[in-house]
C-alpha cells in the first residue's frame, strides 16, 4: 500500500472497470464518430446521442439497481423481463377505452382517452410488478427454491401472463399523457432520468442510510451465519426480490410508454440479461456479497453507450448481439482471477492480497 | 420386500411421476379431443418436439454436472443459418452437415474450457455463447435463406411408416430417440456417465477421487454442442430454412423439460429417460392447445411454468423422504 496509494485505490474501487470501460468507448467514439458527441437543442429539450443513452438505458438502470440487491443476496432474477412484460401489459389494458361489452372499433381504439385515471394506472403497475417480486422471493425465502429456478418459472410464465392480460395481442397506445414518461423532457432532460434518479436515491437511503444494506450483504455472504447472528435472512431475501420486481415494474412502464405499445413478447426481451450483465460489469460478485448501485448503473450506461455507437457505426440492430457477447467476453477476461494475478504481479507490492477478494 | 419397494418408491418417484403426469396429460387430451386418439399424433410429437428432445438430452449432462447451457437456442439458430447459407452457395450436403456437427462441438468445447479454466459461472458464460451464436447467424444472414437442396428436401419429405399402425414419421425424427440411446449408454454404462453424477453431486470430492473432472466438465459442453447442432440440422431440414431468430426461447423449453423429467438443477441427480417424458409432457401441452383451436399459444407457456413449479416441489419432497430414510 506504500508505493501507489492512489493508484492502488483507483485500481480496487468497484468503478474502475465500468469507469474505464465506459472511458474505453467514449475515446474510441471520439476518434470513430465523432458525432456520437453532439448535443443540440431541438424544441425545448436537449437532443443527440450522449441523451439517448440516459433515456433508452433509463429502464436498464432501473431493472440493474434492483438485480444488484438480488445478487447480492446470492441469488438473481431471471424473471424481470417478463415482469416488464406484464407491467406494460396491464398500463395498456387499463388505458384501452375499449370495454369488455362495447363493440370494439377502430374509432373507439385509437381514442386518446383512458379508462383509468393515470395515478391509478401507476399504482397498479408498480403493484402488479411488485407482486411478481414478491411471489419470488416467497419462492426462494419460504418455499427454499433455488433462485435461478424459482424465477426461471415467472421468466417462462411471466410472458404467458403478459399475453392472457392483453388477450395475445400487441396494444397500441393512444392517450397521450401516458407517454410523458418515456418521451417527455423536464428541463430539457428526458423525464425517464428523474426517475432513474429517484429510485436510484431511494435505494442508496435504504440500503446505505439504514443498516438493511449491511444485512443484505451479510445474507450474501453466508445466510446461515446471518439467520444465526439474528438477521431475519428470510425478509431480507424477500424484501430484495421484491424491489426487484418494483424496478422491473417501473421499467417496464417507461418502456411502453416509449414505445406506445405493449407486447407481451418483445417488452424487455433480454432484459434479465442485461441487467445481470451490468451488475456483474459493476463488480457485484454473482455469488453475493458486497454490492454497488453506483457501479450497477454505470454498468447498464456502458451496454447502452456500446449498444449506441455499435449503431453509429451502421451495424444492423441484429448483429449487435455478437458484439455483446464480445463486450461480455471482455468483462469475464477482466475479473477472471488470471487476469487480477496479472495486476496484482504487475504492481507487486507488500499488502492485503487483493486477489483473494474474488 | 417392503422396504425394498419404498426404496424403489424413493429412488424412481421423480420418474415415475413424471411418467404418470405424461399418461394423465395424453389421455385428458384424447378424452377432450378424440381425434388425439390417432396413433399418427403421438408420433407428431416425436416430430414437432424432436430438435427439443435432443437439445434436452445435452441439456440434461450440463444440468447433471451442476451446471446448466444457455446457448443451446443461439447454437440451433447459427446451425441454421449457417447450412443454409453454404447450402446456398452451392456446398454439399455432405459437407456441410458434419461441418455442422464440428462446429457445435467447438462451440460447446470452448464455452467449457471458459467454465473450467477460467471459472466463469456457466450462466454467464453460455449467456455469451447465446449473444454470441445469435448475432453470427444474423452476420450470416439478416433475412431467412431457404434451403433448395433437393437431398435435404428428400430427407424431410419422406415419410417412414411406423409397421402396424397407421402412422409414419420422418428421417430426421430419429435422430432424438437414437441420441437418446446413446444418452442412456453413457449415463448408466460408462465411465464418464459415473463420473458426472460424481461430479454434480459434490465436485470436491471428485476432484479428490481422482476423477477426470475438467475432462468431463468439458466434454459435457461439447456433448450440448454437439445436440445443439444436430438439433439444429433437424431444425433445418424440417423448415427448409436458415434464419437468426429460429428457436427463441428453446432454452427455457429444454430447462423446463430437464426439470419436468425430475432433474434437479442443482446437479447430481436425475435421468435421461425423465428428460424425455419431460419433452413429450411439453410436447401434449402444446398438441392438446393445437387440437382446441380457441386457447392461444401463451397457455403453453403458463401450462409449462406451472408444471415445472408442480415438479419442483414433488422433487424436493422425495429428496428430503429420501434424506430422512
Amino acid at each position: 500500500m506504500k508505493n501507489y496509494p492512489l493508484l492502488n485505490r483507483i485500481r480496487e474501487s468497484r468503478l474502475f472497470l465500468p469507469l474505464g470501460a465506459l472511458a474505453v468507448i467514449l475515446i474510441f467514439d471520439a476518434i470513430y464518430a465523432p458525432g456520437f458527441f453532439n448535443i443540440a437543442i431541438q424544441g425545448d429539450h436537449l437532443y443527440g446521442n450522449l441523451i439517448d443513452v440516459v433515456n433508452n438505458g433509463a429502464p436498464l438502470m432501473l431493472v440493474a439497481i434492483g438485480m444488484t440487491l438480488v445478487i447480492a443476496t446470492g441469488g438473481v432474477d431471471l424473471s424481470v423481463g417478463a415482469v416488464i412484460a406484464i407491467s406494460a401489459a396491464m398500463g395498456a389494458v387499463l388505458i384501452n377505452p375499449a370495454l369488455g361489452n362495447q363493440l370494439i372499433t377502430n374509432e373507439i381504439l385509437t381514442r386518446d382517452a383512458t379508462n383509468t385515471p393515470l395515478p391509478i394506472i401507476i399504482l397498479a403497475d408498480l403493484a402488479a410488478g411488485t407482486l411478481c417480486g414478491l411471489w419470488n422471493g416467497f419462492l426462494v425465502s419460504r418455499a427454499r427454491i433455488q433462485p435461478m429456478v424459482a424465477t426461471l418459472i415467472l421468466m417462462v410464465a411471466g410472458r404467458g401472463i403478459a399475453q392472457l392480460i392483453t388477450n395475445g395481442q400487441i396494444m397500441t397506445i393512444y392517450y397521450t399523457p401516458y407517454f410523458w414518461f418515456g418521451n417527455g423532457y423536464i428541463f430539457g432532460l428526458p423525464v425517464s432520468v428523474y426517475i432513474v434518479a429517484i429510485v436510484f436515491i431511494l435505494a442508496w437511503i435504504l440500503v446505505r442510510k439504514t443498516s438493511i444494506g449491511l444485512f443484505i450483504e451479510s445474507v450474501g455472504i453466508n445466510s446461515k451465519s446471518s439467520y444465526y447472528s439474528g438477521i431475519d435472512e428470510k425478509n431480507v431475501k424477500l424484501l430484495a426480490y421484491a424491489f426487484c420486481g418494483f424496478c422491473a415494474a417501473i421499467a417496464g412502464l417507461i418502456l411502453s410508454s416509449y414505445v406506445h405499445s405493449a407486447d407481451g413478447n418483445n417488452n424487455g426481451l433480454n432484459y434479465e440479461l442485461d441487467a445481470i450483465l451490468a451488475v456483474v460489469m459493476g463488480g457485484t460478485l454473482m455469488t453475493g456479497g458486497r454490492f454497488s448501485l453506483f457501479a450497477s448503473v454505470i454498468g447498464a450506461v456502458v451496454i447502452w453507450t456500446f449498444t449506441l455507437t455499435v449503431y453509429t457505426l451502421g451495424v444492423p440492430a441484429n448483429a449487435l448481439l455478437a458484439a455483446k457477447a464480445v463486450l461480455v467476453m471482455v468483462v469475464i477476461l477482466l475479473y477472471s482471477d488470471y487476469f487480477r494475478r496479472f495486476l496484482n504481479r504487475f504492481s507487486e507490492h507488500k499488502g492485503p492480497e487483493h486477489g483473494r477478494a474474488n | 420386500m417392503a422396504e425394498r419397494t419404498k426404496f424403489f418408491l424413493l429412488r424412481y418417484g421423480p420418474l415415475l411421476t413424471t411418467m404418470t403426469v405424461f399418461v394423465l396429460a395424453y389421455l385428458a387430451g384424447g378424452w377432450l379431443y378424440p381425434a388425439m386418439k390417432n396413433p399418427q399424433v403421438f408420433f407428431n410429437l416425436f416430430i414437432n418436439g424432436g430438435y427439443l428432445l435432443l437439445v434436452s438430452i445435452g441439456m440434461t449432462f450440463v444440468i447433471l454436472t451442476g451446471g446448466i447451457d444457455l446457448s443451446v437456442g443461439g447454437v440451433i439458430a447459427l446451425t441454421t443459418a449457417a447450412s443454409a447459407a453454404l447450402l446456398k452457395a452451392g456446398v454439399s450436403p455432405f459437407v456441410v452437415m458434419p461441418l455442422m456437427v464440428i462446429l457445435g462441438i467447438v462451440f460447446g468445447l470452448t464455452q467449457g474450457c471458459i467454465v473450467h479454466f477460467l471459472k466463469v459461472q456457466p450462466f454467464i458464460a453460455t449467456l455469451m455463447g447465446l449473444y454470441f451464436a445469435r448475432g453470427m447467424a444474423y452476420i450470416i444472414s439478416l433475412e431467412s435463406v431457404t434451403i433448395k437442396d433437393s437431398f435435404y428436401k428428400s430427407l424431410a419429405l419422406t415419410p417412414i411408416p411406423i409397421p402396424f399402425l397407421d402412422a409414419y414419421v420422418y428421417i430426421p425424427t430419429l435422430v432424438g430417440p437414437i441420441m437418446l440411446i446413446v444418452a442412456i449408454y453413457l449415463t448408466y454404462f460408462t465411465r464418464f456417465g459415473r463420473t458426472i453424477y460424481a461430479i454434480g453431486n459434490n465436485e470436491q470430492s471428485a476432484l479428490l477421487m481422482g476423477l477426470p473432472v475438467a475432462r468431463t466438465k468439458i466434454l459435457v459442453y461439447s456433448f450440448s454442442g454437439l445436440c445443439s447442432a444436430l438439433a439444429g440440422i433437424v431444425f433445418s431440414i424440417s423448415l427448409l430454412a436458415g434464419y437468426g431468430q429460429f428457436a427463441t426461447g428453446t432454452e427455457l423449453d429444454a430447462i423446463a423439460s430437464v426439470v419436468m423429467g425430475g432433474t434437479s438443477l442443482a446437479g447430481g441427480v436425475g435421468t435421461v429417460i425423465g428428460t424425455l417424458f419431460g419433452v413429450l409432457i411439453n410436447q401434449t401441452i402444446v398438441s392438446i392447445l393445437q387440437f382446441n383451436g380457441t386457447l392461444s399459444s401463451w397457455w403453453t407457456r403458463i401450462g409449462v411454468g406451472i408444471l415445472t413449479l408442480i415438479f419442483i416441489g414433488i422433487q424436493s419432497l422425495f429428496y428430503i423422504r429420501r434424506k430422512h430414510s
